[in-house]
């Protein structure tokens, strides 16, 4: 708890847009309140905030115990862990009088508090290091008045100011009271640690949570409990876009357990169209999940489909191949002249690839808790963006925004899922409908049939080789989905520059535009996970129709160590493509994974090598596998290499991610489409859509090349080069090309 | 219908539908929100607990047929030896990501480790293959069960 009783010497930095400030708590601590700048450095308005309940960032207690929150949504990525090692690294506390806490919604104070994109660090890392390194700084100055001695004659060391001189010492805790009188330092100029002398940072720190997780502590959303609270489940339309006729309402309620049962029609709680928002529906309410749920089975409803009940992916997929028989509808890129580059080349190479809708299958189904009352709401929910999801619950039930209170809990996974809020907002409606705090839950077919789906795409490539084997023209004709012909957001685009664009003279990128209402979203390395799989197993053709050895021939288009601006107008060489980074992971994979030796793997087992970059970071990854003559494949062994910047800030956690990431992406190659047939979804559970299991999960070595760039994010970049590496490994062993995920293993039998 | 269950060692007393899976009863019921809600289908595991000693899919069993079985749950485990340890070794090796699995895969290897102390991958693979990891903490997993195998 703080108070002001201390002094509140507000740091205004604007070079650094955040702003620093000192108080006294209540029991005689420390309290650091920091506003940290808002979306890529966007100034947060601290006037807003100043002199406001601020929640203190950083506390200090007299006994020592350090407080510390973290700002961001845990889902698995341990960012929980990963956030608070950072600061306690530059206050120099030592790491088991931590503790941890997780900070309210309150992007004004905290900055952006989502878990997406891989941003956490590249956003945090150092905002994060100069409160630390404030708060020491400040805890030296007071010791230094105690003692009357000059601050620089003053070091610190776990928790501890010493003057060594003297050997004086006093601990955080018995200076917490007078550190809050002193002048807070200037964030842009405080001096930061040396990271050559990390104690925190850079060691192997187990998840914070890891005692509660054992144990089955109630930490995840689900597991959210409110004096007084209901059941509710809400049976969707099956098919996208539907609306709801009529249904037995009157029998429902008349179940036996049942509390309620209603209608809502999306264009009440949804008129606007968000695509987040509300869809038609049944809510069904009752004084336990299970009885709410079973009365689904009685439930009758008459649907009125829609324009959306006729399509199908056996549709799509015969309306992208017309698409590609014709030219494309729009121009991504185009460098010099293909076409004529095409029939001066002494080899071409065709290929056609395609790529399933995937849902995210999070463990924990989408779930929140909403208690209405007083026009005020709260909301409990595993959520992994919960600022948009405060606006979405605010627009839907007509609120202010500052009387939607958003209490984030442990998500049970994520992958990009839980970056919509769809859930939020049922909730909220559903509570202020019964005037009860409620959970509403969704079950597994429901959260796999309603669902932002990685969006299913098409390609055609057309490439051209020289007499010597190099890449000399490049073309590519992608099919993705949308609207009025244009992709339904980010996640179904292609960029511009996508490899090997900026490497090839000739290079034309087109796109055509599936009409669909199918919902999509991103999912983890959202874009990357596909486009991977088709750029980096046709690189994989084109090497061999050129007679070379992959890993060469990709050394060799990438070139000498140079970086390619995604913007030529504006190059920043710490975001743009760097080639050198990419040939130094690629080198690097080669020899932990004993590439060269591959000519001496068994009949039947072969080697692939892929790269990507994304999300800031660069990973290239080898794999083995092996194929049985009745096509069953057995992953053998995962090699991933992977430069992230300078630091690796935990290496358990690093590892953990790229594991997880490597083998996410195996099992959807593996196992893993969601299918459309009359406008809904057909798979329900996981007996239809494959997650990996532990006998498919193969051993995964991990290794991280340090290089001089800024630390980045680590949810996804390790993703993106799996999937092309294990159908390059396919075709290394049989002989046979994997041109379409998942893979069908009828195709591998001898 | 009223029910006297036994749960991790405790007589516990419900009134509910014959047809209510052990699952609900114990998480909505009983407050024990430990083992949790995946797939509702016998496909995940996050559900497992132990009925009579045996790892078991609590989504898939009526309350009606519990009878006077013992039922275990993560709450409980730690009374087990075998769990206990494998709850250290879980700590240790840091085993959990999102974590939301991990309570199903503690009571499947506290059940595989009964029945086979010296496990091979085999045996690992057989009995752990039910409990889905959508983080893939697989390596560790093995590694969580080998580490309490030989007496780490
Ligand atoms: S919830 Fe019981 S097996 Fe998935
Ligand atoms: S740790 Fe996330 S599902 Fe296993």
């Amino acid at each position: 708890m703080a108070t002001d009783l201390g002094k509140t010497n507000a740091n205004l930095d604007f070079s650094r847009r955040a702003l620093l400030r000192a108080s006294l708590t209540f029991g005689g601590g420390l309290a650091l309140h920091a506003i940290l700048p808002n979306v890529a450095g966007a100034a947060n308005d601290g006037a807003a905030t100043e002199g406001s309940a601020l929640t203190a960032f950083v506390r200090i207690a007299p006994d020592g115990v350090v407080t510390i929150l973290s700002k961001n949504p845990e889902i698995g990525q341990g960012i929980r862990t990963m956030l608070p090692m950072i600061i306690a690294e530059e206050l120099d506390v030592a790491w088991k009088d931590v503790r941890i806490e997780q900070a309210p919604l309150n992007e004004g104070v905290f900055g952006r508090q989502h878990a997406g994109g891989s941003n956490s660090t590249p956003e945090n890392y150092m905002p994060l290091r100069r409160v630390g390194a404030a708060g020491r700084r400040m805890l030296i100055a007071a010791a230094a008045q105690e003692w009357s001695v000059a601050a620089d004659e003053c070091d610190t060391d776990a928790g501890v100011v010493q003057h060594r001189k003297s050997g004086r010492s006093l601990s955080y805790g018995a200076l917490a009271a007078k550190a809050a009188q002193q002048e807070v330092p200037d964030l842009a100029s405080v001096k930061l640690k040396d990271p050559k002398t990390f104690k925190i940072i850079g060691k192997r720190i187990p998840g914070v949570e890891n005692a509660k997780i054992v144990t089955g502590q109630p930490i995840f959303g689900i597991d959210v409990t409110v004096p007084g609270m209901l059941h509710a489940v809400f049976e969707k339309c099956p098919v996208f876009g539907g609306k709801v006729s009529s249904a037995n309402i009157d029998a429902i309620k008349a179940l036996p357990g049942v509390h309620d049962a209603f209608i809502i029609h999306a264009t009440e709680a949804n008129p606007s169209k968000d695509p987040e928002g509300i869809v038609d529906g049944v809510v069904i309410v009752a004084k336990s999940w299970w009885t709410a749920n079973k009365a689904r089975e009685k439930l009758a409803i008459v649907w009125d489909e829609g324009p959306s009940s006729t399509h199908s992916s056996e549709g799509y997929a015969a309306q992208a191949e017309k698409m590609l028989s014709g030219a494309p509808s729009t121009l991504l890129r185009n460098d010099g002249d293909p076409d004529t580059a095409l029939k001066g080349a002494a080899k071409i190479v065709e290929a056609s690839y395609s790529y399933p809708f995937l849902s995210h299958l999070v463990l924990e189904p989408q779930n929140c808790t909403a208690h209405f009352s007083n026009g005020k709401i709260d909301l409990w929910a595993p959520a992994q963006n919960p600022g948009p999801g405060q606006k979405l619950v605010a627009k839907t039930l007509g609120l202010e925004e500052k009387d939607v209170i958003v209490h984030v809990t442990r998500g049970g996974g994520g992958f990009g899922r839980r970056l919509q809020s769809d859930f939020m907002a049922e909730a909220a409606w559903i509570s202020r409908k019964i005037g009860a705090p409620v959970k509403l839950l969704w079950n597994r077919r429901d959260d796999m049939q309603h669902d932002f789906y990685r969006p299913a795409g098409f390609h055609k490539f057309k490439a051209g080789l020289d007499d010597k084997g190099a890449l000399v023209a490049f073309t590519d004709h992608f099919i993705t989905f949308g609207k009025g012909g244009k992709p339904a957001n980010s996640s179904a685009t292609m960029p511009a520059t996508e490899f090997p664009a900026q490497l090839v003279p000739h290079l034309r990128f087109g796109q055509s535009v599936i009409e669909s209402s199918v919902p999509t979203g991103p999912m983890r390395a959202p874009r990357s996970n596909a486009l991977g799989f088709v750029f980096q197993s046709f690189m994989d053709e084109l090497a061999h129709a050129a007679v070379r050895d992959p890993l060469e021939f990709s050394l060799a288009l990438l070139g000498e160590a140079r970086s390619l601006p995604t913007d030529p107008a504006k190059p920043d060489p710490q975001r743009d493509f760097n080639t050198g980074r990419m040939r130094n992971v690629l080198l690097h994979v080669a020899e932990i994974s004993a590439w060269k030796d591959r000519g001496q793997l068994p009949r039947g087992t072969g080697k692939g090598v892929a790269f990507y970059f994304s999300h800031l970071g660069y990973f290239a990854e080898v794999v083995q596998a092996t194929v049985s003559d009745t096509g069953a494949i057995k992953i053998d062994h995962v090699w991933v290499v992977g430069d992230i910047g300078s630091q690796i800030i935990n290496p358990a956690g690093a590892e953990h991610q790229a594991q997880g990431a490597a083998l996410d992406g195996l099992g959807a190659a593996l196992g893993q489409a969601v299918t459309i047939e009359k406008g809904r979804v057909t798979q329900a559970n996981f007996d239809s859509v494959l997650p990996l299991r532990i006998d498919q999960a193969p051993r995964v070595d991990v290794e991280f090349i340090t290089s001089n760039f800024p630390p980045t994010g680590l949810g996804e970049p390790a993703l993106p080069p799996v999937a092309p590496a294990l159908c390059n490994a396919i075709f290394a062993a049989t002989g046979k090309r994997i041109r379409q995920l998942p893979i069908d293993t009828r195709l591998l039998k001898a | 219908m009223v029910y006297i269950i036994e749960v991790n060692g405790s007589k516990r007393t419900v009134d509910v539908d014959p047809d209510m899976p052990l699952l609900w009863v114990l998480r909505d019921e009983l407050d024990l929100k430990g083992s949790k809600f995946g797939c509702g289908g016998g496909f995940c595991g996050a559900c497992t607990v132990h009925v009579d000693g045996q790892p078991t899919r609590s989504c898939q069993v009526p309350i009606s047929t519990i009878g006077s079985a013992p039922i275990a749950t993560i709450e409980g485990i730690a009374a087990n030896p075998i769990g206990a340890k494998l709850q250290a070794a879980w700590m240790e090796l840091d085993v959990p990501q999102c974590g939301y699995c991990q309570a199903g895969q503690i009571m499947s290897a506290t059940g595989l480790l009964t029945s086979k102390p010296r496990p091979t991958d085999q045996d690992i693979d057989a009995a752990m293959s039910g409990n889905v990891c959508r983080c893939c903490s697989y390596t560790r997993i093995r590694a969580g069960i080998k580490h309490v195998a030989e007496g780490k």
